[in-house]
């Protein structure tokens, strides 16, 4: 089987910052015209291109889907480096070139008690699998975040599952956070638990996923040039010892087929 | 326009060929557009036995560029010809593969190999990788190593045109394409990446896992340039242009000084149906330019 996505030049709809609190951490929102994807897979990811970046930034960006509908694509990045500031300045009707819909999305089992798991920008492809989940009230959804919680697109998500916060702000915050992840993670161990968000967090799901016999999916965020499968940059080492395409095989994998729960054993 | 082109036996449907490395298998691609309308297609660099590749970090971008220190993680040969070959569309477009061997005896012996499948249209020798500890670009810094690795491809690659990759990281690339062609070299491809590096001031570390990479991308297109320019009044085999093509004007450049056909590698990071757009693109472009033919229009550079 074929699989990949599609190659479109597509017009920026918008893209703002995530109100005034979201400027001071770069957090934005960009929308584009959705050029006739297939069915996202929510997990799935696109490589964005803007006509702006010229000869450089060279590559595309990686970016996790955050919302598909029939008319538009959005994403939800933070400004962190040369490419993502630069695509801060996309003005509405803006070209960009669009890759997509990519890679290996989350498992999606309606009637399955399932936990996601997100950390800081971790979020984005939860916003997609809740508001396309068809059964959302076997959802529940933890978020650990930095900056305050209206930068984030988490308010429309408490009104489909259930959800939880919890904002690091001091030293020890993250200590608890983990320990609600403990509880958590205990409390699925026979659904499902779904990971996105830094690898440190992730390293910890995956170990809390093997602890509990938890069937357990992270989603990681590698370096990519292509997203393709093509140019072997962004690969994780799998549980066999090979380098696996992260764009190909993942972006989300389950955590059993890789290594991340050895980190430091 | 008619732009088939041959090339001492290679015969392209067009002068765009894709890059070993940057293509993957091919397959990768055929979402975004018809493998067989590429001229032809140079698979991700083969050896006898699979290999893991480099740690990570591979990858780093660079102004205009990227570093890039993959270590030729592959499938191996068997598994190339076994699995993937098969549903290539061998007939229509030139599938190259790219060779990697440690030393004379096994590049030898893939060629061997690769020279019983008619499913090859050629096979490119790769002289010239930065990014692994044993042969590579030892091979193609010095002349006489570099004619003995082709001779032992040659020797065995039977009917099959071998293509030998040049590196642009030596003092004079045209006394190794000299080399080359004496030993059987039927046409050349270059340039190959620059050795290159990036390291981060602000952690003290260095982007790529392998410290050293090879530099692609528009960045090193002047060099690239430069490189077919003397080697292409060097040898009186054809060349393979590449370095830093990201549009139908940067191909035309390659040809004016001398290609017959380019290789196309870093812009398909850029926009995964770039190749197959250029195939369009550059006809178009000489026809603008009021150039009859492609046959004219190579090597035509005119006095400063």
């Amino acid at each position: 089987m074929i699989e990949g996505g599609r190659c479109d030049d597509v017009r920026a709809v918008s893209c703002a910052p995530a109100g005034e609190i979201g400027r001071k951490y770069g957090l934005w929102n960009l929308v584009v015209e959705n050029p006739g994807w297939p069915k996202v897979v929510p997990g799935q990811f696109a490589m964005l291109r803007p006509e702006r970046f010229g000869l450089s930034p060279l590559w595309a960006r990686p970016f996790s889907i955050c919302r598909a509908t029939d008319e538009t694509v959005a994403f939800f990045f933070q400004a962190a480096g040369r490419g993502t500031t630069a695509m801060t300045g996309i003005a509405p009707g803006e070209t960009l070139t669009m890759w997509g819909p990519l890679g290996k999305g989350f498992a999606v089992e309606p009637d399955v008690p399932t936990l996601l798991l997100a950390g800081g920008m971790g979020l984005a492809p939860f916003v997609e699998y809740i508001l396309a989940h068809p059964n959302p009230e076997n959802l529940r959804l933890v978020f650990g975040h930095k900056p305050e919680i209206e930068c984030y697109p988490f308010e429309e998500l408490t009104r489909r599952a259930k959800t939880e916060a919890y904002w690091e702000q001091k030293p020890g915050d993250l200590q608890a956070f983990l320990a609600v992840l403990d509880a958590r993670v205990r409390d699925y161990a026979n659904g499902l638990v779904l990971a996105c968000g830094p690898k440190p967090f992730l390293v910890a799901v995956a170990k809390l996923g093997e602890k509990y016999g938890a069937r357990t999916q992270v989603s990681l965020e590698n370096r990519m040039a292509c997203g393709v499968g093509a140019c072997l940059g962004c690969v994780e080492e799998d549980a066999r010892g090979h380098y696996a395409q992260v764009c190909k095989r993942g972006p989300v994998f389950w955590a059993k087929d890789l290594k991340l729960a050895e980190a430091g054993k | 326009m008619d732009m088939r082109v041959d090339l001492a036996g290679l015969r392209l449907k067009n002068p765009v060929v894709t890059a070993s490395g940057t293509f993957g298998y091919g397959l990768e691609f055929t979402p975004y557009g018809d493998l067989e309308k590429l001229g032809g297609l140079v698979v991700k660099g083969l050896s006898l036995e699979p290999r893991k590749g480099n740690p990570m970090p591979r990858l780093a971008e660079s102004p205009c560029g990227m570093l890039n220190a993959i270590g030729l993680q592959n499938a191996g040969v068997k598994a190339f010809l076994r699995g993937m070959l098969p549903q290539l569309p061998f007939k229509e477009t030139a599938i190259i593969a790219n060779l990697y061997a440690c030393d004379p005896d096994e590049f030898g012996e893939l060629a061997s190999i690769l020279a019983a499948e008619e499913g090859i249209a050629a096979l490119e020798v790769n002289i010239s990788c930065p990014n692994v500890k044993e042969g590579g670009i030892l091979f193609g810094q010095d002349p006489a190593q570099a004619a003995k690795v082709t001779g032992a491809v040659k020797k065995r690659a039977g009917t099959k045109p071998v293509i030998v990759k040049l590196s642009p990281n030596v003092t004079d690339i045209a006394a190794i394409a000299r080399a080359v062609e004496g030993a059987g070299a039927d046409i050349l491809s270059l340039i190959n990446t620059l050795s290159g590096m990036s390291v981060d001031a602000r952690t003290r570390k260095p982007w790529l896992a392998n410290v050293i990479g090879g530099l692609s991308g528009p960045a090193i297109k002047p060099v690239a340039l430069r490189c077919v320019y003397q080697v292409a009044q060097a040898v009186q085999i054809p060349i393979m242009g590449m370095g830093g093509i990201t549009s139908a004007e940067d191909a035309l450049e390659f040809f004016l000084v001398g290609a017959h056909a380019v290789q196309v590698g870093t812009a398909n990071f850029l926009r995964p149906d770039f190749s197959f757009r250029l195939v369009d693109e550059i006809p178009a472009l000489l026809e603008k330019y009021g150039v009859k033919s492609l046959e004219e229009y190579r090597g035509s550079l005119l006095a400063g």
